[in-house]
């Protein structure tokens, strides 16, 4: 039999048929969806009166527009309001699991799905959100999609797609203190661009993927869409399934060794195929920091602003609109650029050993004056983890402020918002012109211990010397 | 639900300028808080066309000129980022009924497919010919011939791209696939049963 790789394996394992046009009707196994981009699509069931097919493969959660700092409803932001009520009504409507606020399990989606062991190898997942390849992490094949096929799901649960090439990427060797897997896909970003794997699948191995605990490779894989990659995973292992043991959604023990086995079988195969090869040594990664307005303007904290006149050309046009916006300098270091706002969270480093990892380093340092710093809990679930470990203490005691869970400032959807052109150093996953609330709000992406070495000194720095 | 089949897109050109174009930058997130996509078309590239107090910025969709455009002219990546189908449905409501740009994201891509609006593959040296074009001719008739995959201009003729699939729907007016994919009820009900999980 033909060797295959997982994404291969997975895909064939959900393939309802090829339709007209060529491209295949897959079966998605776990719908996930969230306010924002699921009430349009429940509108379109009405209108046609349609129903949702299998409600018991959806679940539904809350988390761009809550607010952090605002508990009762009704929200003060009447629009955030409606749309919090209106997810809850269709979930009722339709019968859908809804992870509520008042349940304990509401959070980041991308967070909520792996904690609630709803994210499984072997599966097919989609959310409208595109970085639903995070649950690749766990060795599914998990994809972002718009609320249209929102509709095709909730109708079908189904979709009409063409299948994605896929590229193997594999960082071996040791990586140095201070390094980090946010820091990890952020190289992988800068080498192959924010559209090298546009019409790929992204496996990530070798040893340091090996070595990454489930949280790191979750990080790594919310990120493979900044890159282009609609889908990004990681083989399962015993890491993987030592995670799912025992959580709300997991298969229970007297099933476990079946699914274990079943999972395993979805692993690619040794010696199977790939599109493509790219081979990275984990030595040549520093901390990583975004200097301009795409997640491929990205360089080492040691390096400097380019230079638009030293670009190769065609990169010219865009480095100097992103140095404008950004208000830099060509040829200056990045490290020591003043910041105004620090942000620890989102899907992409907003889980419990994000928050565990700076607050064990903090200890004896103090958030810089003039300096507003957040921490937003991924979800309920990690608030109420970190909060027993006392890790709010902690980050309060250092003049941080401790939030609710939720998207907060990756989008800035709540009241959470950059003002101005404040320079925000952010654990989260955008950079984009305006992602954090204010038409000219500037964002330096960073792992959270980056954020955190702003934060107490008040301007880009080296986690490496603040924290030694 | 018989669906219009789209073979040839005619309209005046626009054209905004640059790679890597974000669903963030053509539909800020604050307008997303809403429960239908009404609306949309209005805030298309907001924060790039006004200034903090609501006044015009110079910008091609603010030019008078171009103010009957239905078909965009772009770079590379477009559409790149979020998932937001508010992105393309902002482009719809604004009046856009094809995209050209050098290449797309991925999600976009399919978002606006599904929507109907053909996303055509322009290389380089035929955007820049077609950017002069629309520069020196606001008021000139482009067609997206999506069957001939060529943009046409007076004195024109420029070859385009797009992915066979996307094509094939457009064309036999099958880009929203919800009526083909309701068809499979049995076939569905087989895969959900075969699969080691619900």
């Amino acid at each position: 039999m033909k060797k295959r790789n997982l994404f291969e394996k997975v895909w064939d394992a959900h393939s309802v048929g090829e339709l007209s046009n060529g491209q295949t009707q897959l079966f998605v196994g776990r719908h996930l969806i969230h306010e924002v981009t699921s009430p349009q699509a429940f509108g379109m069931l009405r209108e046609r009166n349609l129903p949702v097919l299998y409600p018991e493969r959806t679940f539904a959660t809350v988390d761009h527009i809550v607010p952090t700092n605002e508990l009762n409803e009704p929200y003060s932001d009447p629009l955030a309001d409606a749309m919090i009520k209106e997810l809850r009504k269709n979930c009722e409507d339709f019968g859908v699991t809804f992870f509520d606020v008042n349940t304990g399990k509401q959070g980041i989606v991308h967070v909520v799905g792996p904690e609630q062991g709803l994210t499984q190898p072997g599966m097919t997942i989609a959310c409208g959100d595109s970085h639903t390849s995070t649950h690749g992490a766990f060795g599914a094949i998990a994809f972002g999609v718009g609320t249209s096929q929102v509709r095709d799901l909730l109708a079908t649960q189904t979709l009409a797609l063409g299948k994605l090439k896929v590229r193997r990427i594999e960082v071996n060797g040791d990586l140095g203190s201070g390094v980090y897997a946010k820091d990890v896909i952020l190289h992988v970003i800068k080498i192959l661009g924010v559209n090298g794997g546009t019409g790929y699948a992204y496996e990530y191995g070798g040893s340091v993927f090996d070595e990454f605990s489930m949280e790191e490779r979750m990080t790594a894989c919310n990120m493979s869409i900044e890159g282009g990659a609609r889908v990004g995973y990681v083989n399962p292992d015993e890491k993987t399934f030592e995670y799912l043991r025992g959580r709300n959604y997991s298969p229970d023990e007297n099933s476990w060794d079946d699914a274990v086995s079943a999972w395993l079988s979805f692993s690619s195969d040794e010696g199977c195929e790939y599109d493509d090869l790219v081979s990275i040594d984990a030595a040549d990664i520093v901390p990583t920091v975004t200097w301009g307005i795409n997640p491929a303007q990205a360089i080492g904290i040691d390096e400097v602003i380019p230079d638009p006149q030293r670009a190769p050309e065609g990169e010219a046009a865009s480095i100097s609109e992103a140095i404008e916006y950004m208000q830099l300098v060509p040829g200056a270091p990045i490290k020591g650029t003043p910041i105004d706002v620090a942000f620890i969270g989102s899907c992409t480093n907003g889980r419990l050993s994000d928050l565990e990892e700076v607050a064990s380093r903090i200890g004896g340092h103090t958030v810089r004056e003039g300096v507003k710093a957040i921490v937003v809990p991924g979800s309920q679930v990690v608030s109420k983890l970190a909060q027993e470990k006392g890790l709010d203490r902690v980050f309060v005691e250092a003049g941080f402020e401790w939030r609710a869970a939720g998207c907060s400032m990756c989008l800035a959807m709540n009241p959470d918002k950059l003002i101005g052109d404040q320079l925000c150093a952010s654990s989260s996953n955008r950079n984009f012109k305006g992602r954090q609330g204010s038409p000219t709000g500037r964002t330096m992406l960073m792992s959270p211990m980056m954020v955190a070495a702003a934060a107490v000194t008040g301007k880009v720095a080296d986690t490496r010397e603040v924290f030694s | 639900m018989a669906l219009p089949k789209i073979v040839k897109i005619e309209g005046q050109g626009i054209y905004v300028p640059g790679n890597d174009i974000d669903t963030d930058r053509i539909i800020p997130a604050r307008f997303m808080k809403c429960v239908t996509f009404d609306g949309l078309g209005e805030y298309l590239f907001h924060d790039i066309r006004y200034d903090e107090h609501g006044n015009q910025k110079e910008h091609a969709l603010n030019d008078p000129k171009f103010a009957k455009a239905s078909i965009m002219l772009s770079d590379m990546n477009f559409g790149c980022g979020s998932s937001r189908e508010h992105a393309p449905q902002s482009l719809y409501r604004a009046g856009f009924r094809a995209i050209i740009a050098g290449n797309f994201a991925e999600i976009f891509f399919g978002n606006a497919t599904n929507l109907g609006i053909p996303c055509v593959s322009m290389a380089e040296p035929e955007r820049n010919v077609l950017a002069q074009f629309i520069e020196d001719s606001p008021n000139g008739s482009l067609v997206v011939d999506v069957d001939e995959l060529k943009v046409r201009a007076e004195g024109l003729e420029l070859p385009v791209d797009m992915r066979p699939g996307a094509r094939d729907s457009l064309m036999n007016g099958r880009w929203d696939p919800l009526d083909e994919l309701l068809q499979a009820k049995l076939e569905i009900e087989n895969i959900s049963k075969s699969l080691p999980y619900v």
